[in-house]
């Protein structure tokens, strides 16, 4: 009876994978050992000649590992104290609505709020604005710059969240008892709220680097095709190029390094000790 | 809510019945003054099958036709007459190359009735058995003796008829004149790379797919738009990954920025020169000397066209002469059809930047189709686009 039970629950979920993720992934497997078609696409062959042919894409790489991080850091910076302030200095009646607000972003699509972007940063946007002011500013727009704040904007919510729930279910009581025993407020932040937070920190950097490493569309917006994802080349080998075993390749590789770098901000977050039996991925 | 009762009396409806069929109103009068129309209008939108299929002059072709196509390249008021005309509703769906149109109907499951790929296309199309020769029979409007040979066929392959003629153009650069600030303007293709890599560094912007950008490299050193050697790629590539850092952005959608401002130089198609140029006048478009693109785009219909019925009404309507010259109004592209030409204005038939002058359009060189599969120049361009 327990058994059945188990198996019915974990059904809908097993079945998703099972067609939606590990069948996909077998064949971008198999594919990463192929060969181009003469006309482009996928022809069966046992080959290594894609992974050998990495490097080319160190470009991409590079883009994708250095403003993966540095995006998540900068919406941590921001989301922190933005959190903190919700959690506990707001009022109830202030909190809800601007929670509200943090989350409104979302009811409009990502790809249109990326399209006003361009407008922000463009030559008529905010340049023009510095330059009014007697201030030039250089491009903007199709600079890593634009993609950076881009993905910080877009991702901040994400952020946010579970920042705040940590916060919010801080023990209130811990602080009055360090204020009580004589703590300056910043000694209390540091020992008591600051680690007591980490798990929602944890959280909402795990959330936001995981989608960061796998995002397309606010670089090919906000890049103009100059700054290329990962995500970017694998569309463009898709469906330009039509090179799928080596867009399959490339596929395999930005699985193998999500692993390692995944596992081991797991592990660092464990042996920092800030992360306990809590830590949650969501 | 009003006051005035706008149902109709029973009598009234009896006798508006009556004119209909005499034959004294019309349908849409009949359809207006009882109400039935908005009725089943009313119905129909809540239960599709409940539409009107009335007898249109193509025969019952279901209610949907999915078309396949470039930016900027069609009037949609046209859409809405197709629509009016026959009871399909046009879903358009909008690409930048022929190799991501290939790619999708490679991959199966488009789910596309007609799609607008480039001459140099149609022969990989057809080797890979994806589009079928048209059934000409029910595209009365398609006169093969009225069109150009020179842009219509390459529609024709081994002999069947697979794609008919939508329009031509040329592929030249688009430049804002107010930004050369004394320079003069851009003649040659050498020019446009050096003015890229000089004075209008972090400006311009080139095509998003291989054969434009590659082929206009190419002509920086005076080799063939097609070239397919090893050597001359090479050289291009070398062009290209030097302008890469001065280019303001790759991408085949260029209007948005030109118009802004924010780009001052760009690869450009013919239709978008001139749409440009109307709102713009100081956007100027110039055909390399060197050479360049000439090219034609055609309509075709894929094998697996979910609704091959609706999807040669469609290419039917759009090469109606009539309506084709809207288009040809709409988006800026001169058309191989003599019956359309002499329905357009003479100014337009003047226009130097849909006619260029013969010397110019002696130099152009069509697409070739081994461009288009080429692994060599599908690399180099995706290489050039992840540096």
């Amino acid at each position: 009876m327990q058994g059945r039970t188990t198996w019915l629950l974990l059904a809908p979920a097993a079945l998703w994978f099972g067609i939606m993720l590990v069948l996909p992934l077998c064949f971008i497997v198999v594919f990463s050992f192929g060969d181009r078609g003469p006309a482009g696409g996928y022809v069966p062959a046992f080959t290594l000649a894609q992974y050998a042919n990495l490097p080319s894409r160190f470009a991409v790489f590079r883009n994708t590992l250095t403003l993966a991080p540095l995006g998540t850091l900068m919406a941590l910076v921001i989301a922190y104290p933005l959190a903190y302030f919700l959690a506990l200095q707001a009022s109830p009646r202030w909190r809800t609505l601007l929670l509200i607000l943090v989350i409104v972003p979302f009811w409009t699509s990502i790809l249109i709020r990326s399209y006003a972007w361009i407008f922000l940063l463009g030559g008529q946007g905010i340049p023009a604005l510095f330059a009014w002011a007697g201030i030039p500013l250089p491009r903007l727009v199709n600079t890593p710059f634009a993609v950076l704040t881009g993905i910080v904007y877009g991702y901040l919510p994400l952020m946010v969240l579970p920042i705040y729930v940590s916060l919010d279910r801080l023990d209130k009581r811990l602080l009055e008892a360090s204020a009580d025993l004589g703590a300056p407020p910043f000694r209390s932040f540091l020992q008591i709220t600051l680690p007591l937070s980490l798990p929602g920190v944890a959280t909402g950097c795990m959330l936001v680097f995981i989608l960061l490493m796998g995002e397309y569309l606010i670089p090919s917006v906000l890049g103009g095709g100059l700054v290329f994802f990962i995500g970017n080349a694998l569309v463009d080998l898709f469906l330009q190029s039509r090179n799928w075993a080596f867009g399959a390749a490339v596929s395999v590789s930005l699985v193998v390094i999500m692993l390692i770098t995944v596992s081991a901000y797991m592990w660092l977050m464990r042996r920092l000790g800030g992360a306990r039996d809590d830590v949650s991925l969501m | 809510m009003t006051d005035k009762i706008d149902h109709i009396s029973r009598q009234k409806f009896m006798e508006e019945l009556r004119r209909y069929q005499k034959g004294s109103v019309t349908r849409r009068h009949f359809l207006g003054v009882t109400g039935l129309g908005a009725a089943s209008a009313v119905l129909a939108a809540a239960v599709p099958a409940l539409r009107p299929r009335p007898a249109f002059a193509e025969g019952s072709i279901g209610d949907k036709v999915v078309l396949a196509t470039w930016p900027n390249y069609h009037d949609p008021a046209d859409f809405d007459a197709f629509t009016a005309k026959t009871g399909a509703a046009v879903q358009v769906n909008v690409f930048g190359s022929n190799e991501e149109m290939l790619a999708k109907l490679q991959a199966g499951g488009s789910g596309w009735d007609v799609f607008v790929p480039t001459n140099y296309a149609i022969s990989t199309y057809v080797a890979q058995g994806i589009i079928d020769p048209l059934d000409m029979t029910k595209v009365p409007a398609y006169d093969a003796a009225s069109f150009d040979a020179r842009f219509a066929g390459a529609g024709t392959v081994d002999g069947k008829l697979y794609a008919l003629s939508k329009d031509w153009g040329t592929t030249g650069m688009a430049v804002n004149t107010k930004m050369l600030n004394g320079l003069p303007t851009p003649t040659s293709w050498k020019e446009f790379w050096d003015m890229t890599m000089g004075p209008f560094s972090g400006r311009t912007m080139v095509h998003d797919y291989q054969l434009t950008t590659i082929g206009n490299a190419l002509k920086y050193y005076g080799y063939s738009f097609n070239s397919l050697d090893p050597k001359e790629l090479a050289d291009a590539e070398k062009l290209l990954m030097a302008a890469k850092p001065h280019l303001f952005g790759i991408n085949s959608d260029y209007q948005p920025s030109m118009r802004s401002g924010d780009a001052w130089m760009t690869v450009c198609w013919t239709g978008d020169a001139s749409q440009m140029h109307r709102d713009l006048p100081e956007i100027v478009y110039v055909v390399g000397k060197e050479g360049g693109e000439i090219w034609s785009d055609f309509y075709a219909i894929p094998k697996s066209a979910p609704h091959p019925e609706a999807a040669h009404a469609l290419v039917n309507f759009l090469l109606t002469p009539e309506i084709n010259a809207k288009e040809a109004l709409f988006h800026g592209y001169p058309v191989a059809d003599a019956r359309v030409n002499k329905l357009l204005p003479p100014e337009i038939m003047n226009d130097p930047i849909l006619h260029p002058a013969a010397e110019l359009l002696s130099t152009l060189e069509f697409g070739a189709a081994a461009t288009l599969t080429d692994p060599n120049r599908a690399e180099l361009m995706a290489r050039f686009k992840s540096a």
